[in-house]
């Protein structure tokens, strides 16, 4: 039923949209009408598609590196207090840090190729999966760290049977939240610098006035955000009811 | 030749507390009779729970932020650090004890009768059921073995297996907690605490969660379960206390004192509505009900 509503809702935009080009006679280098974005989606579907496995390896990859990252500090946290106040107050100042500022900076470092990117992915998502995985270990009931005690569990015993899978509602809701990220720091990544990529797609395309393009490049970003999102959400619902 | 296994006396003394410049209690000593269940009768905030936080060696004041930190690296230092037992003597007044400081604020000695450290032989059951949401039934009475890396073999799960079937759940095994009522998760976390297989058990206030009837189900099965271990057992509930206890005794006022044992007649599980029981009811009534005009 909600489902219904939404696609009704999306559908009723795009006719706004087409209204609103069609009444007015806008010049597609202003707005494409969504005919038109649709018939470059299908005729230049090729481009789009080779422009789209750099963007989603980028984003892939940056995933995968900020949840590795971001779980190993959180846990480095826990378990040695002094690393966190030492470190927490540069990455929190590196978390203010404008990713668009310091993204020319990774170009120069790591070149234009995909290191720079998966970098600067890295960088905005592991954070958030930082900050949620933490709470979500540090929030686990005191209770059953007194059981585990009686028990004679071990640190590594109990974080295996007891904080962990604790933590892991947590670590989903902060790892959906990277999924959907991720794409949007690797196209930030190419727009600084890139040869290849959505984003390097899309500013050529902005340069030139291919508006149409430039939209339909968007949604194939839109797309491969939404794929990154429901495969890290349903990966979470299984590791959820398996752990 | 004692076998650590076999239920312990303890002997808790001196034991003071302040904490956060209030002194709950100061030089306060008890013991627990080998064999028989005590029960800790008193109001809130008096210090019960520090009291068997301290048998079981157990943080008294929460863990505090780093609440896994804490948590020991390996299992030979579980319980709160302590010095080398001497070795217990022979004769009245052995020295044959386990001392430790938590912190300056807080002391006790914990004497055993057979000097062996209480260390890894006590199990806790909580006034939650504390069961893990994320296991089946079954997975969490094996929780201990589990913590400990210790095989779960054929007999460890035909132990549990029959745990739960003496205590009425072998039809649910497989079950996740969150599908079972309150009385049932309590008795999950009873076949969990004996499981363990330790002569001492601390508990606080398990049952205090359930209704009427199934308290009562669930007190006459711990008192036949129970029987031969050595068990500390707190409550607020002064007819449970007649129920299941072989001793009772009422912590009051601040800093608190500890009444003079009561021993009711007969084994528990006792018919509270007995005639050689009112004296006792209306005994613990009164010392409760002095303990409420303390309170104000």
């Amino acid at each position: 039923m909600k489902h219904w509503r939404g696609l009704v809702g999306i559908v009723l935009i795009l006719l706004i949209w087409q209204l609103l080009v069609s009444i007015e006679n806008l010049p597609p280098y202003l707005l494409p009408s969504p005919g038109l974005v649709l018939h470059t989606m299908l005729t230049h579907w090729q481009i789009l598609l080779t422009q789209t496995w750099p963007t989603a390896l980028e984003s892939i990859a940056g995933l995968l590196l900020a949840v590795g990252i971001g779980m190993f500090s959180a846990l480095i946290f826990i378990y040695f207090p002094p690393a966190r106040n030492w470190l927490l107050p540069s990455l929190v100042i590196s978390q203010a840090l404008p990713t668009f500022a310091i993204a020319p900076l990774l170009v120069v470092w790591l070149g234009y190729g995909l290191a720079s990117k998966i970098v600067t992915v890295m960088i905005i998502l592991f954070f958030p999966v930082t900050t949620a995985f933490y709470d979500g270990l540090s929030r686990i009931d005191e209770g059953w760290l007194d059981l585990a005690q009686t028990m004679q569990a071990t640190r590594f015993t109990a974080l295996r049977y007891i904080a962990l899978p604790a933590a892991l509602p947590a670590l989903a809701s902060g790892l959906r939240l990277a999924a959907v990220g991720a794409p949007l720091g690797a196209v930030i990544g190419e727009w600084v610098g890139a040869s290849q990529g959505l984003g390097y797609l899309m500013l050529n395309a902005n340069a030139r006035l291919q508006i149409d393009m430039m939209f339909a490049a968007l949604i194939w970003l839109v797309a491969l955000a939404l794929i990154l999102f429901f495969t890290v959400d349903w990966g979470m619902r299984w590791v959820l009811s398996k752990r | 030749m004692i076998k650590s296994n076999d239920a312990p006396g303890i002997i808790l003394s001196n034991a003071s507390l302040r904490f956060q410049h209030k002194l709950l209690f100061e030089n306060l000593s008890f013991e627990l009779p080998s064999h028989s269940i005590t029960c800790l009768l008193g109001p809130s905030g008096v210090g019960k729970t520090t009291l068997l936080r301290m048998l079981a060696g157990l943080p008294l004041f929460g863990r505090g932020q780093d609440k896994l930190q804490a948590f020991p690296h390996r299992r030979t230092s579980l319980t709160a650090p302590s010095p080398p037992t001497p070795p217990p003597q022979a004769g009245e007044g052995s020295e044959d004890m386990n001392l430790f400081f938590i912190n300056e604020f807080c002391h006790a000695t914990i004497t055993t009768s057979d000097g062996i450290p209480l260390t890894d032989r006590v199990t806790y059951m909580g006034q939650t059921d504390l069961l893990l949401p994320w296991l089946s039934v079954l997975d969490n009475v094996m929780l201990g073995s589990y913590l400990r890396s210790q095989q779960c073999d054929i007999q460890t799960k035909a132990r549990a297996l029959h745990i739960l079937e003496s205590v009425g759940l072998d039809a649910e095994i497989h079950h996740k907690p969150t599908t079972l009522s309150g009385g049932m998760k309590q008795r999950v976390a009873l076949a969990r605490t004996l499981m363990e297989e330790k002569p001492v058990v601390l508990m606080d206030e398990p049952f205090s969660a359930l209704d009427a009837i199934t308290r009562y189900d669930m007190q006459t099965l711990a008192a036949e379960k129970l029987a031969g271990k050595t068990v500390l057992l707190i409550t607020h509930d002064p007819w449970e206390a007649l129920r299941l206890g072989h001793q009772i005794i009422v912590l009051r006022g601040q800093p608190a004192q500890l009444s003079n044992s009561i021993i009711p007649p007969e084994l528990p599980p006792r018919d509270i509505t007995h005639a050689t029981l009112l004296p006792l009811q209306k005994l613990l009534l009164n010392e409760l009900n002095m303990v409420a005009r303390n309170e104000i």
